[in-house]
């Protein structure tokens, strides 16, 4: 594994962790779209996160090989739907109450804050990486 | 004599490759801080660089088999703990993961210094080597 697969493995994280963020943006801009059918009413979604195995075999003892980050999937939250009680709604059910997302707004935000803490520590390991490849260059000079 | 980079540069480029490899196994650390059940890895350098040191020197006229790839049937003789070694966590964390950002970010500074100091090791040494080529 060559300094240069500092760059495929931070620049895997930080597209995964920007999917994740794509993710949060998306669950909070819906958390409060109803729709007529709870079945089609939107869910918060996740992605997930896995290790990839680059070039294994060709690793030496002592050494790492590369695994990026891949995203395997965005997933649907499975937690129950919120049911809040508005009989005037036009989207109530016979009971008065309307099927709003399973989106929790709290764990949204802190979603949101690590994504981007991670992406930005990907940044830096990608900076001092590209700062020591630059110095190897001018070495012997 | 002729003269043999191999003992002219010393330990240094040894050091210097082992340094980048565990910026390597850092950064892997960090890119997966959030990928469940990834276990956090470490280099033990003092180990990884005498087994390097170690094979490279070797005994004359003893025949020793190395593992060069981590896929290789250890053999007699060339037994070797592994330098590349699993992270004890501090905490556990519910999806199992066992990266711990901040240790691995002062890992990752450490570890930065340490390469520059290598890396003026080796410069000074090729620089020493240029003036006696020179011979100024």
């Amino acid at each position: 594994m060559s300094m240069l697969d500092i760059f495929d493995t931070a620049g895997s994280a930080m597209a995964a962790q920007r999917v994740r963020l794509n993710t949060t943006a998306s669950n909070l801009a819906n958390a409060e779209s109803v729709s007529e059918d709870p079945a089609s009413t939107y869910r918060a979604r996740h992605p997930v996160f896995a290790a990839a195995l680059n070039n294994a075999m060709d690793a030496g003892p002592n050494e790492l090989a590369a695994n990026p980050v891949r995203v395997r999937g965005v997933v649907e939250s499975d937690a129950p739907l919120d049911h809040r009680y508005e009989p005037d709604h036009p989207f109530a059910d016979e009971r008065g109450y309307v099927a709003y997302p399973n989106v929790s707004a709290v764990s949204e935000m802190a979603n949101m804050i690590s994504a981007s803490r991670s992406f930005q520590l990907n940044v830096e390991v990608m900076n001092t990486a590209r700062t020591l490849a630059e110095r190897l260059l001018t070495l012997g000079q | 004599m002729p003269i043999s980079f191999d003992n002219a540069l010393g330990p240094h480029p040894a050091a210097l490759a082992l340094r980048a490899q565990r910026m390597n196994v850092i950064a892997n650390n960090i890119a997966h801080a959030d990928t469940p059940g990834y276990q956090a890895r470490d280099l033990d350098f003092r180990a990884a660089l005498s087994a390097r040191l170690e094979r490279k020197e070797g005994q004359p006229g003893a025949m020793r088999a190395w593992q060069t790839r981590s896929r290789h049937l250890p053999a007699p003789g060339a037994q070797h703990e592994p330098a590349l070694k699993y992270r004890q966590p501090w905490m556990p964390s519910p999806d199992s993961n066992t990266v711990d950002v901040q240790i691995e970010q002062a890992a990752l500074a450490e570890n930065n210094i340490q390469w520059q100091a290598a890396y003026r090791f080796l410069n000074g040494k090729l620089t020493g080597l240029r003036t006696a080529i020179r011979g100024e």
